[in-house]
């Protein structure tokens, strides 16, 4: 996993509550055996006006005009506003992969579904929980203002506005440590294959018929 | 200390914890870890680029349910896609030395039925899957739940998961339920009750008397619909009809270690005075048959309500969101819900696919006739051994004689990744568990029933109270 470096992006805002992650990346590119790819399918039946099957040429499809991702001021966005209990529904991590192979780093909602929310931690993409009536305030900041941005600094856990104004946030020490050093959590578990080992064999002994 | 069933079951699995924070993360054991197609390959395929091989291969049961076609299974799958995802499951299980129910096995079906009817999953266990759905094994007192494709590779290279504790919610659901109100009525009032995030940081432990009462069947459909209310895991603690269930299972203990593993079973279950996070109580007998109406599980209400109207709701949020979810559905406030007509209904999915739902949609649609305005009735059942046990009852016949197609196993229309799917505008009455827009099939409105209510409407053609039919 690549290490997670302070930076400013550009802000869209995704302004609808319980975005679920069917909406996020339909069933239809899930048959995909790869890990990329999926950023041109990211919320396709909200961001196409026709419908999407894997392998079709994006470039001739119809673009949905209506949908926020698709205003010419949001292209190349890197942070995404949402609403509450974003990335519900199913443990897809394909969800996740669209998000960030479309150019996205954080996410900032006033929640997540948790398993998206862990997800998102395995990748390098940054979930950041913001209360409401900021989130609120974000949001009528990028409606009101072209060309919005915020810097991320996971560091200090700070968002900074462009008129300087300060919000932070707080990540779990132990995801923060491994984003910021782009760990690899399987390498980090295997340094306790001994624990691992000592466990399973008590665990073996008090209930052998687990290992039958 | 007085223990939550929750406890009790993380407790036995840490491996290790870091003291990082108040909430630590821990190493935890995991001990059955079940696979399908769909969120597999990208795990079997990195884990073999860094040389690594599975941890303990015998915790592993993988089968193919979501791509599986549910007519003509001799022929194969013939989108070349969904048959190379098959195919690569296929190829990882057999190179690794995996135990997989390939798609022409009898015991082949939707992995979250197989897991029980095979005795794969136990209590005490802990159950993950990559698959929201895993809640469905908390119905057997083990802390089952769903994980992405990096944990499924994490799984499969360590047999452990870094991870933290969740909070601990109790719903307590006391008194009898009435006739034909069920499991599933239960999960959809409770959603409607605490909403799609109510369950969010919690792991539900279900108890009172009505959970007693239900069947293995029926707790497992109120587990599976936990994550609907947000929550990774649901549990109910063991007792007689757990046992009793397991009982001669294929992969169950049996003889001298199945009585010490019941000794051991008997233990789990939520201390007398445990104190949860968070409790929720409901009366049994005010629970109605539920129907959902709009796009989320929590947009919920009875048989005898009606459509609500967005202008009511003062938040503005929730405002706009139902009114967006009206509009997919192509519903207006106020409509009762009976006059809400159909064109497809599906009994299936992990949900409601076993024997007891295909048993209890039976009964409705027996010496009736599904309504000349349904373009499609499917009964889909949850594994080719509850298909087995539903021809040995005569319930495809039943099923058959009344207009329904009567389908091989697997997840079909719940999320439409075979060919079972709603065509843009079509209106299904569907057992499954999500009724997100595009969940069924692009443009396809889902309402969400148990399956006396999704058989009930495909008599009538539109929705009717299951408990004012004869």
């Amino acid at each position: 996993m690549e290490t997670f470096q302070a930076f400013e992006g550009l802000v869209a805002p995704l302004d609808r509550a319980n975005v679920d992650t069917d909406a996020i990346i339909p069933k239809q590119f899930l048959k995909s055996i790869k890990r990329s790819g999926f950023g041109q399918y990211l919320f396709d039946e909200w961001r196409y006006l026709d419908h999407g099957e894997p392998g079709m040429d994006v470039t001739q499809r119809h673009l949905n005009p209506g949908f926020v991702l698709n205003q010419p001021r949001y292209q190349s966005a890197q942070i995404l506003l949402a609403r509450s209990n974003f990335g519900c529904g199913s443990s897809r991590e394909h969800a996740p992969w669209a998000l960030q192979d479309y150019g996205f780093k954080v996410i900032i909602a006033p929640s997540f579904a948790d398993i998206f929310f862990n997800n998102c931690f395995k990748i390098g993409l940054l979930p950041i929980i913001l209360d409401r009536l900021i989130m609120d305030q974000l949001f009528r900041e990028v409606i009101e203002t072209m060309g919005y941005t915020l810097k991320v600094d996971l560091q200090t856990q700070l968002l900074i506005t462009p008129d300087g104004e300060q919000f932070t946030f707080n990540v779990d020490a132990f995801r923060r440590h491994c984003l910021l050093n782009g760990l690899d959590e399987i390498g980090l578990t295997l340094q306790q294959t001994d624990k691992i080992k000592q466990f399973e064999q008590r665990h073996r002994e008090e209930q052998p018929w687990l290992f039958t | 200390m007085m223990q939550t069933l929750y406890d009790k079951l993380w407790e036995q699995h840490v491996v290790h914890t870091e003291l990082d924070s108040a909430n630590s993360t821990t190493l935890l054991y995991i001990d059955r870890h079940l696979v399908h197609e769909v969120t597999s390959p990208q795990a079997f395929e990195s884990l073999k680029i860094a040389g690594r091989k599975p941890w303990r291969i015998n915790s592993i049961l993988a089968v193919a349910d979501h791509n599986v076609p549910t007519t003509d299974r001799d022929q194969g799958i013939h989108d070349p896609v969904s048959r190379l995802q098959v195919e690569t499951l296929d190829q990882n299980c057999d190179e690794l030395g995996i135990t997989e129910f390939k798609m022409d096995d009898l015991r082949q079906g939707i992995v979250h039925v197989i897991g029980p009817e095979q005795g794969a999953t136990l209590p005490g266990m802990t159950v993950v899957c990559g698959d929201s759905h895993t809640s469905t094994h908390g119905a057997f007192g083990c802390l089952a739940f769903g994980i992405g494709t990096s944990e499924v590779e994490h799984v499969l290279a360590t047999q452990c998961l870094l991870t933290k504790k969740s909070m601990a919610m109790r719903i307590v659901v006391d008194g009898k339920l009435g006739l034909g109100v069920t499991a599933k009525d239960i999960a959809l009032a409770i959603i409607g009750e605490i909403g799609t995030a109510g369950g969010t940081g919690y792991a539900i432990e279900f108890t009172g008397s009505a959970i007693q009462a239900l069947t293995m069947e029926g707790r497992m459909t109120l587990c599976n619909m936990a994550i609907e209310a947000g929550a990774r895991a649901g549990m109910v603690a063991v007792d007689e009809t757990t046992i009793e269930y397991i009982k001669g299972r294929p992969f169950a203990p049996q003889g001298e270690l199945l009585e010490k593993a019941i000794t051991y079973w008997r233990t789990l279950h939520s201390d007398p005075d445990a104190i949860f996070d968070k409790t929720l109580t409901l009366n049994a007998a005010s629970i109605r048959p539920q129907v959902t109406w709009g796009t989320s599980p929590e947009m919920v209400t009875t048989v005898d309500g009606f459509v609500p109207d967005p202008a009511n709701v003062a938040d503005s949020v929730k405002r706009q969101d139902m009114e967006q979810a009206l509009n997919y559905m192509g519903l207006q406030p106020n409509t009762p819900i009976q006059s809400i007509t159909l064109d497809k209904v599906f009994i299936g999915s992990c949900t409601n696919s076993r024997i007891e739902d295909l048993r209890a949609a039976a009964d409705v649609v027996k010496g009736k006739h599904v309504a000349s305005t349904i373009k499609l009735a499917l009964v889909v059942p949850g594994s080719g051994l509850v298909k087995h046990q539903a021809e040995k009852e005569g319930l495809d016949k039943v099923f058959q004689t009344a207009g329904f197609e009567w389908r091989e196993p697997g997840c079909s229309m719940c999320l439409a990744m075979n060919d079972d799917r709603l065509s843009k505008g079509e209106r299904c009455a569907s057992t499954s568990n999500r009724n997100f827009e595009g969940r069924q099939g692009p443009g396809g409105r889902t309402h969400l029933v148990s399956p006396a209510m999704a058989a009930a409407a495909a008599i009538a053609g539109h929705f009717v109270d299951v408990r004012e039919i004869d």
